[in-house]
């Protein structure tokens, strides 16, 4: 009897884990667990080992017998916590004043946040040096003006890497903050304000509480993909900026020690996951995701968030409106448009201004450029190394869009038909790509790809680039499976549809257009992605961003300005196209 | 009604459901639910919201498996079989057209995951669309169409392909009166066309009792009672089923010999319900359509005209009894209503009173 209700439970049991739709997830958490918990989790035991593989701590020891690493340690969590601070205090009026754009007028200045977002780091980072160069258009503009005798040394200091970390992060934190800050009531304003607050207390007492969620977030995103940063500090910053992730790629690219390289990757994943623990402490993890969760009050650390943020609500409200009655309500009404306006042009101008550059004539980097011409786009297509670059490129981008849409898509289907424990379990999965830095992802793949002898193939690059668009992807997916009716795919399977002809005749066509977006973000995060391609392509096959990257450190040409010109226009159609895609639905 | 009583009686229930439950943690859904449904049968069930309906119609299509029971049809068991291989038809609420395809590619679903041949399914296709009145509209896409016309297609779509069992959960909720009352009339013609047999969901009682050959009335997740639309609304079995169903009076009491004992008054019970001893609560449930007025101090009850409801073809009169209870009876056109503040005695004819237990 009992032997009999046993089984019967156990065929119950299996008949529910046939038909559950997680199933969908497997591919992606199967590729997950390979290409990225298994090469991040190699790299905490190869830090532990020495080069013979044995069990030893000294590489720890090594690290923490100077003050180098160290200091570099301080200065990469400086720079990133300076990063998400100025990122959140010219964040949060750009996105308030978006919310407050008639939504005809927003799309367009949204797109001038989204476009620096995805244009790519080395096109931005390349801006700013031919800008803030010593001979750089700035530096030439001052001397015309007679305003400076001297060049100035706008480079190669904090200053630089601030400014093209910001121009870098700025966008990311807005984009964040956004989706809350337009889920929130409007009317609760007027509410507060016809209760007798002024405008100036309404916002901070009202819209910014209830903005919080998002704002953590933002910074939380920010500071995390800051400590992973290389590209800025080590074209814009000078010696005294060298960041942990600078150090790690000496340490195996050059050093070829793999051991110390772990333990500093291990280092920066403890900080960045020690700063999502803090986070989720304080706000909890869902406001990642736009859902705006308000803290919860009864946890002592939520309760510190909710006071601190309080006390800084009252103090600025009381600066606030002391600023605006000094103003008087006219200008006061201008003050926001006037801090935004020069932000949005800090965030696109010097794209627009490099833009121009590859079409010169001379073959310096003149600016303005002294006449038109197209010999640098001719030279680099019909350069072996810059077109055979350009390709791989592309054709890299098109599989890791693929890839990471077939299995992201199937993953945010699962998780959006089932939602519960399990559907939660897979989104902190799927989200886990954006809390380990790019360069730990890149690193422990490299090892990973040795064994596999994936390092220097297109296939380990697609791979890579995968792990890091896969959270891209199945955020997009699953937020076009949020308006989504169900009961049309109930509806199919009673007309006789199987699971399979169900998902491919109805579900897919309906949330095509979200498909598409993301496949089209996928494909742009490989088609511009370095950190990758700096470890895998092992210097054989290169691709465009790795070439740039070899050329740039280097010595900048006017062949750059034409490759940067060629990877904007990609991204920008590309970027836009998603866009339009995205609104349609 | 009577061939589907029929049948049920010789054993040729085409739906059976065995005390199928469901329960989500803590909360039920459903209770354990018994229910025959004979071959050709429309039956509807009829409830109020969270009553359970929807569950248990998800249930029998297989999109909702049960905590509990099993589910038999023509006899074989079907608990398990996938939805897409039960051979049921179900009409949503929302209509659950594709947005995607035309009409016609939405009719012709089901028939093209049947296999059939392009041709048959076009001509089967087009039946559909004639029997529903909409073969002009055939190439449109669902949203061009309005509510009505899209509940047509809905319909189309269901019975293109002869499912023996056809379910619908609250199929007219979306439509105004005018026009669910035309559509009560198409489905009651299509189910005879057909011979399909059909459960249907409702919270719409007068709905109930227009289109069913029988209703099952469920209440908190249970079935409150299964009959015939005369006999649920002339013999109600529970105050719920009486005060669902039409308009009652009730009168709360405790049963004595023979009698109900109520603050208004002692009742005789014609007859009383088999498990009610002496002493226990229950009621009497009086139509006011069988109630006549009668002079102040006869009849069976004295009242106050509280209120007139004027409904054209009738005139509600409201009145106040001695212990507080409203107590509403019918009045035709043209019959002068007593004044407001008028007292007034009520009477009914013998078994025109109903006793439940309470
Ligand atoms: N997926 C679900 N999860 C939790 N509770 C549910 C779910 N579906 C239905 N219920 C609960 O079961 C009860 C019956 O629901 P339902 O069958 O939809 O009622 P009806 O169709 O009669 O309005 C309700 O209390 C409802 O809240
Ligand atoms: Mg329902």
């Amino acid at each position: 009897m009992t032997v009999l209700a046993a089984t019967g439970a156990g065929r119950g049991l299996r008949r529910r884990l046939s038909r559950t739709p997680l199933w969908g997830a497997a591919p992606g958490v199967a590729f997950l667990a390979v290409f990225f918990l298994f090469p991040v989790l190699r790299l905490l035991l190869l830090s532990v080992q020495d080069a013979d593989g044995g069990f030893s701590l000294g590489a720890y020891a090594r690290a923490f017998s100077t003050t180098v690493y160290l200091h570099v340690l301080a200065i990469t969590f400086a720079i990133a916590a300076e990063t998400t601070l100025i990122s959140l205090l010219a964040g949060l009026p750009l996105a308030y004043w978006l919310t407050h754009l008639p939504p005809r007028r927003r799309g367009p200045v949204l797109l001038l946040v989204m476009l620096p977002f995805w244009t790519s780091a080395l096109v931005k980072t390349f801006a700013w040096l031919i800008i803030l160069g010593r001979n750089g258009v700035l530096n030439r503009l001052l001397l015309a003006a007679g305003l400076i005798d001297h060049p100035l040394g706008l480079l190669h200091g904090r200053g630089g890497v601030m400014v093209g970390m910001v121009q870098a992060m700025l966008p990311l934190a807005v984009l964040t903050m956004l989706p809350v800050m337009l889920a929130i009531d409007r009317r609760l304003n007027d509410a507060a304000r016809t209760l007798g607050a002024s405008s100036v207390q309404a916002f901070w007492r009202v819209f910014f509480h209830l903005a919080l969620p998002g704002l953590a977030a933002a910074g939380l995103l920010v500071f995390i993909s800051a400590l992973g940063y290389f590209i800025t500090p080590a074209l814009l910053g000078g010696p005294h900026d060298t960041m942990l992730a600078q150090l790690i790629i000496t340490e195996v690219q050059e050093m070829m020690d793999w051991n110390f390289g772990g333990a500093l990757a291990v280092l920066m994943v403890a900080a960045a996951l020690l700063t999502c623990w803090l986070y989720e402490r304080a706000f909890g993890i869902a406001s990642v995701a736009g859902g705006a969760a308000l803290p919860d009050p009864r946890r002592p650390l939520r309760r510190l968030g909710l006071v601190l943020l309080g006390v800084t609500a009252d103090a600025l409200s009381a600066a606030g409106g002391g600023i605006a009655a000094r103003l008087g309500p006219r200008l006061s009404g201008w003050a926001l448009p006037a801090f935004c306006l020069p932000v949005l042009a800090f965030l696109s101008v010097p794209t627009m201004v490099m833009l121009p550059m590859g079409f010169t004539s001379s073959s310096f980097l003149d600016f303005p450029p002294p006449g038109f011409g197209l010999s640098w786009f001719r030279m680099v297509l019909a350069s072996p190394l810059w077109r055979d670059a350009l390709l791989r490129s592309l054709a890299v981008a098109a599989a890791t869009g693929i890839v990471a849409t077939v299995t992201g898509a199937l993953a945010a289907y699962a998780v959006a038909r089932q939602g519960g424990r399990w559907g939660g379990a897979l989104f902190a999965l799927f989200l886990a790509p954006l809390a380990i830095p790019r360069i730990v992802v890149a690193f422990g793949l490299f090892t990973l790809f040795a064994r596999l002898h994936l390092v220097g193939t297109s296939a380990g690059l697609a791979i890579g680039h995968a792990v890091l668009a896969l959270p891209m992807v199945f955020v997009t997916v699953l937020a076009t499976f949020k308006g989504y009716d169900w009961h049309l795919d109930q509806a199919a399977a009673t007309l006789g549809a199987d699971r399979r002809r169900v998902l491919v005749l109805i579900t897919a066509p309906l949330v095509r257009s979200g498909l598409a977006a993301a496949f089209l973000f996928a494909f742009i995060t490989s088609f511009d992605e370095l950190t990758v391609a700096i470890f895998v392509s092992g210097g054989i096959v290169t691709t465009l961003p790795r070439q740039m990257w070899d050329d740039m450190i280097l010595q900048l040409n006017p062949t750059l300005a034409a490759v940067s010109a060629i990877v904007f226009v990609i991204v920008a159609a590309a970027l836009l196209v998603a866009e339009l895609l995205r609104r349609a639905e | 009604m009577d061939g589907s009583t029929k049948a049920q009686a010789a054993g040729t229930a085409k739906l059976v459901t065995r005390g199928v439950a469901k329960s989500y943690g803590p909360v039920a859904a459903l209770q354990p639910t018994d229910l025959h449904v004979g071959a050709g049968e429309l039956m509807t069930v009829l409830g109020p919201s969270g009553s359970g309906k929807t569950t248990l119609l998800q249930i029998i299509a297989g999109l909702v498996e049960p905590t509990a029971g099993r589910i038999l049809i023509d006899g074989n068991d079907h608990t398990h079989t996938p939805v897409h291989r039960r051979d049921i038809g179900v009409v949503f609420q929302s209509y659950a057209l594709f947005p995607h395809l035309t009409v016609a590619e939405n009719i012709g679903f089901p028939l093209r995951m049947r296999g059939l041949p392009a041709a048959e399914l076009a001509r089967r296709v087009r039946a559909a669309l004639a029997m529903v009145q909409l073969g002009h509209l055939a190439d449109r896409p669902p949203r061009a169409l309005s509510g009505g016309q899209q509940q047509r297609v809905a319909l189309a779509r269901c019975f293109v392909y002869q499912p023996s069992i056809i379910l619908m959960d609250e199929p007219l909720g979306a439509l105004d009166r005018k026009l669910r009352e035309h559509m009560q009339v198409e489905i009651k013609h299509l189910h005879r066309e057909s011979g399909a047999t059909i459960l249907y969901v409702t919270h719409d009682q007068e709905e109930a009792l227009a289109i069913s050959d029988r209703i099952c009335l469920m209440n908190q997740a249970r079935v409150e009672q299964i009959g015939s639309p005369r006999q649920i609304y002339e013999a109600p079995a529970s105050i719920f089923a009486a005060e669902f169903i039409g308009i009652s009076n009730v009168l709360r009491g405790r049963v004595g010999s023979r009698t109900l004992r109520t603050p208004d008054g002692e009742f005789a019970l014609p007859a009383v319900p088999g498990g009610l001893t002496s002493g226990a609560p229950a009621a009497l449930v009086v139509r006011p359509e069988n109630v006549q007025l009668a002079d102040s101090g006869h009849g069976a009850l004295a009242g106050e005209v509280v209120e007139h409801v004027y409904a054209g073809s009738e005139t509600r009169l409201l009145l106040r009894l001695a212990s507080g209870t409203v107590f509403t009876l019918r009045l035709p056109a043209g019959v002068p209503a007593p004044a407001i503040g008028a007292a007034v005695g009520v009477r009914w004819p013998d078994g025109a009173a109903v006793c439940v237990p309470a």
